[in-house]
């Protein structure tokens, strides 16, 4: 890793301090003090956190965050594509986390892929009288309807918890009568501050009910590994696991982009964890590694560069073969990316970014933007713990302003001051902030496009980043009247 | 005997191509139909969100008012998002970020801190409460909560802090809607009835609908007539402002003086009978003026009736350019009859859209014939049912209460339709089907720029017609044979 201390011009630890305190001084006392501890100035060359993090949300205060459900229907289990995952309390949750992350699924929809919204919808009297009743009903009939479903994740919402159902013992006697997994994933909306605890929750229940239920028929090789904490957003695993394969190794399970629940099952067997998202699924790694010996790495896909410093580290690991592929690989798109840097750096070069993602990418993809000749000038998560923004720090340039689950006041402000060519956030921001003439990309969905990751995806990255930061359409904005 | 479950271990197993090829094709019968409606718990694709996303929309439609979830701010970002993805704007909202602690202690100290944060940071005229699952569970009293944040100086004594309970196990998002809409003229009515003051205005009620295009449809057929109006709630400028460089959290909305002064209204106009149904319920025992509640005008006819109505209710004669335009409206639909006529439509969709969708596709000559609502009331059934009657186009129509997306799927795949009518979530079914979606309704989340487009009164009429026959059309040009590839059409 560089050591080399980054700068940009014009942004010093004081100016940004200062910054941050004209955006406190907004808040009522008490806000404020509790606010002061989530934002700072980036120090490089500690290696080290900044911010305080995985603390509750203030109170009244515009945040980004999720729940656990969240973190648990949205992000770990729903991707799994060949599971009924039943949204079990009222119609909302799942209706409102129904096809909205983009994490694409192979199959037939309704036949043995299952991108849709099972709920029990909950109605006041399964609130007076408890609602375990109705869940054995329903997962006999999901079984009866969708009898190629591996396996059935029940997830349940604020009131089950609330009103103290018993989904385990529900799930237990009808994982045994209709003889498919049901597995209870206790993930209630009040858990926790955010998302995270969901992920946390839901590698847990993966831990208790999943893992090592399944095993390869075939004989288990060198070059056996699986591919962790990569959802398929856009098509990303679709570009990350064929890289891999590229690479020599046979990719065993996705955990869970377009995942399998058998596969996810039978993971105790493979050689390698390799791991993108650390934040959501970091948890089964250590797991698999104390339990099974399985070592686990950490990639970074996004952008030429880490790509290839990813998978010479993953290199690294493995006998010349592979390392000789690895080489062939990176020798084979090396000029094809540079020609992507080519095309778009011109239009890019100089420009300046700020990112507020989930709890990976304002950290990964901070390098993608560097090779197109960018800068980042701010970056913060929604749900990142302390063990995230270590890893922030060596990535962002110095002194350059962290925010965790920043709130909309604060990265209006930020923007303001800091005059970025474009914002890397979500749906809730992008609105807000191409009001302001802000050139926009969402990058938890990567706004309607992708891949992102691998090689197959830095060429639609760049593409996008120019169109967003370049179009014509900004120049509109201010009237000439 | 790996788990705890207690299962064994198995091999890791590919379905055999057979078997998907099997069930895919037996999710496509009848058999598979029959199993599909004997369903008694599992709700598969349900066309219905919950309560408070209804009352943030109601929320948003006044000047100034920040919407504020009590609960989780999971919660609010599910509702903020959605909200954000249909009109394609900002929705500013906050929570008081609810945890397990407040399951112990109760909401009151996430309430406090979260009005005194929200009204120094984002400065609203008004705070707009409503509730998630959590503290409905628990049974807050915010009647007390907010009388004890005044007490305590969190807020002015005199910001309006209008709140509704809203549980997500109970109704959708219309009934939502109305309890924030019924709590925000409530407290801002309060003592505002002055005997013998007449505002000369009409109160017009919109009920939920998020469509800006709708709403500003309305304001043009009132300034047409010169009737001077009150929308309640007016959520047109928020969810449709102008980019010119400048984020304003609160772009628009009903003023909150006009809504006070609302109950001197010389008229009160509510429209969508089933999401304004509580509010107008107590408005007409409490508003001045003379009040009517009638059905959303979709089509020739509840148009018709809606001006007759503003006419008969103001006292003003229906002017000749909205005569002129009804007139163009029916032109159009004698015109395009042809590419209509006989077409088999599934329909579903909220109750007022519903009622609205399935007369103005029987004035066609179009057949409704799968109408659901995945939720929905007897008296609607009997509504929609008395529609589908009235009409020898309704003959082969059949209604479906608190059906949901994945019954509409076995519906259209057993007795098929021409096309379906719905929301962005009707695309899996269309595409199954393999017959064109007609989004005329809530949410959209894969097309730009139809919440712009009206839908009700004449203009809508123009509209609905032109989408329908020209994307017909357009299967007739892409599906044709060469030598049926034509010219004229």
């Amino acid at each position: 890793m560089s050591t080399e201390l980054k700068t940009v011009e014009g942004i010093t630890k004081e100016s940004t301090q200062a910054m941050i305190d004209e955006v406190l001084e907004l808040y009522p006392e008490k806000g404020k003090k509790k606010r002061a501890a989530h934002l700072a100035p980036n120090d490089q060359a500690s290696g080290s956190a900044c911010v305080k993090s995985n603390k509750k949300t203030v109170p009244g205060v515009m945040s980004a965050r999720g729940c656990a459900y969240a973190g648990a229907k949205g992000v770990v289990w729903g991707p799994i594509r060949d599971m009924v995952h039943v949204s079990h309390g009222p119609v909302g949750c799942g209706w409102y986390s129904w096809g909205t992350r983009r994490n694409l699924m192979s199959g037939i929809t309704g036949v043995n892929s299952f991108p849709m919204q099972f709920t029990s919808d909950f109605q006041e009297k399964d609130v007076v009288y408890g609602g375990d009743k109705k869940l054995a009903t329903l997962l006999q009939e999901a079984k009866d309807l969708f009898p190629l479903a591996k396996g059935i994740s029940v997830l349940s919402e604020c009131p089950v918890g609330l009103i103290g159902d018993d989904i385990n013992q529900v799930a237990k006697v009808a994982a045994k009568e209709l003889d498919i997994p049901v597995i209870p994933c206790n993930c209630e909306g009040f858990r926790g501050v955010s998302q995270s605890l969901g992920h946390h929750i839901s590698n847990d229940t993966i831990r208790d009910y999943i893992i090592e239920t399944r095993e390869f028929p075939e004989p288990i090789g060198p070059y056996d590994i699986a591919l962790i904490g990569e959802y398929n957003i856009g098509g990303d695993a679709w570009s990350t696991k064929p890289l891999l394969e590229e690479c020599g190794f046979n990719v065993k399970a996705v955990w869970t982009g377009d995942g399998e629940m058998d596969r996810i099952a039978a993971t105790h067997q493979v050689k390698l964890n390799v791991i993108h998202c650390y934040r959501s699924m970091n948890y089964m790694c250590k797991v698999m590694e104390e339990k099974y010996g399985i070592p686990w790495i950490e990639l970074n896909f996004f952008g030429p560069t880490k790509i290839r410093e990813s998978l010479r580290k993953l290199a690294e690991l493995f006998d010349d073969n592979i390392k000789a592929k690895v080489e062939a690989v990176i020798a084979k798109y090396d000029p094809q990316m540079q020609a992507i840097i080519d095309e778009y750096k011109p239009r890019l070069d100089g420009k300046k970014v700020m990112l507020y993602v989930g709890g990976l990418r304002p950290r990964h993809t901070i390098n993608a933007y560097e090779d197109l000749g960018m800068t980042c000038v701010g970056s913060g998560y929604e749900f990142a713990h302390t063990d995230d923004y270590d890893r922030t720090a060596s990535e962002m340039p110095d002194a350059t302003v962290v925010y965790d689950d920043a709130s909309e006041i604060e990265m209006e402000h930020f923007a303001h001051i800091l005059k970025p060519d474009l914002i890397g956030s979500g749906i809730k921001e992008k609105y807000l902030f191409q009001k302001m003439a802000i050139p926009f990309r969402q990058m938890h969905s990567w706004d309607y496009s992708g891949p992102y990751h691998g090689y197959k995806g830095f060429p639609i990255f760049a593409r996008d980043i120019d169109m967003a930061v370049n179009s014509p359409t900004w120049k509109l904005v201010e009237a000439p009247f | 005997m790996a788990n705890n479950l207690g299962l064994t271990v198995k091999p890791v197993t590919e379905t055999p191509e057979s078997e998907v090829k099997r069930v895919a094709a037996w999710i496509n019968t009848e058999e598979y139909k029959e199993k599909n409606f004997a369903r008694q718990a599992l709700v598969i694709n349900p066309a219905h969100a919950c309560q408070p996303l209804g009352a943030e929309l109601a929320a948003h439609g006044f000047e100034g008012s920040l919407p504020f979830v009590h609960g989780s701010q999971g919660c609010a970002s599910y509702y903020r998002s959605t909200l954000n993805r249909h009109f394609r704007e900002p929705a500013p909202a906050v929570s008081d970020a609810m945890t397990e602690d407040g399951a112990v202690f109760g909401g009151q100290n996430n309430l406090h801190e979260g009005l005194e944060n929200s009204y120094k940071l984002y400065k609203p005229k008004m705070i707009s409460v409503f509730t998630s699952c959590m503290p409905e569970i628990i049974g807050d009293d915010l009647t007390a909560f907010i009388k004890n944040a005044r007490l305590k100086g969190f807020v002015p004594e005199d910001l309006p802090i209008p709140y509704a309970n809203t549980p997500s196990f109970n109704g959708s998002h219309i009934h939502g809607y109305d309890a924030m809409l019924l709590a925000i003229l409530q407290t801002l009515t309060n003592g505002k009835k002055v005997e013998g003051r007449c505002t000369g205005k009409l109160n017009l009620l919109p009920g939920f609908d998020a469509n800006t295009g709708n709403i500003r449809e309305y304001k043009r057929i009132l300034e047409a007539f010169g009737i001077p109006y009150t929308v309640l709630a007016d959520i047109s400028d928020v969810f449709d402002s102008p980019n010119d460089g400048t984020y304003r959290p609160y772009p628009g909305g009903t003023k909150l003086e006009d809504a006070a002064d609302s109950v001197n209204g010389k008229v009160t106009l509510a429209l969508g009978t089933y999401s304004t149904a509580k509010t107008y319920g107590w408005l007409k025992d409490n508003y001045s003026g003379k009040h009517a509640s009638i059905p959303m005008p979709f089509g020739i006819a509840k148009t018709d009736a809606f001006l007759l109505k503003l006419s008969e209710l103001t006292g003003k004669p229906i002017p000749a350019a909205l005569k002129e335009e009804r007139g163009r409206a029916v032109d159009l639909m004698t015109d395009a009859h042809q590419y209509i006529h006989g077409k088999k439509f599934a329909v579903y969709g909220d109750p007022d859209y519903l009622l609205g969708l399935v007369s103005f596709l029987l004035e066609v000559g179009a057949k409704p014939t799968h109408v659901l609502c995945s939720k929905g009331t007897k008296k609607l059934e009997k509504e929609l049912q008395a529609l589908l009657d009235s009409s020898p186009f309704g003959k082969e129509g059949k209604v479906y209460i608190n059906k949901d997306l994945w019954h509409l799927r076995s519906l259209v795949m057993t007795e098929p339709v021409d096309a379906i009518i719905g929301d962005t979530h009707g695309k899996f079914a269309a595409r199954d089907a393999k017959v064109p979606l007609f989004r005329f309704g809530f949410p959209i989340f894969d097309r730009v720029n139809l919440h712009r487009e009206p839908l009700i009164g004449y203009q809508g009429v123009m509209n609905m017609m032109a989408t329908i026959c020209n994307k017909f059309i357009d299967v007739t040009d892409e599906t044709c044979d060469e030598r049926h590839f034509e010219m004229m059409r």
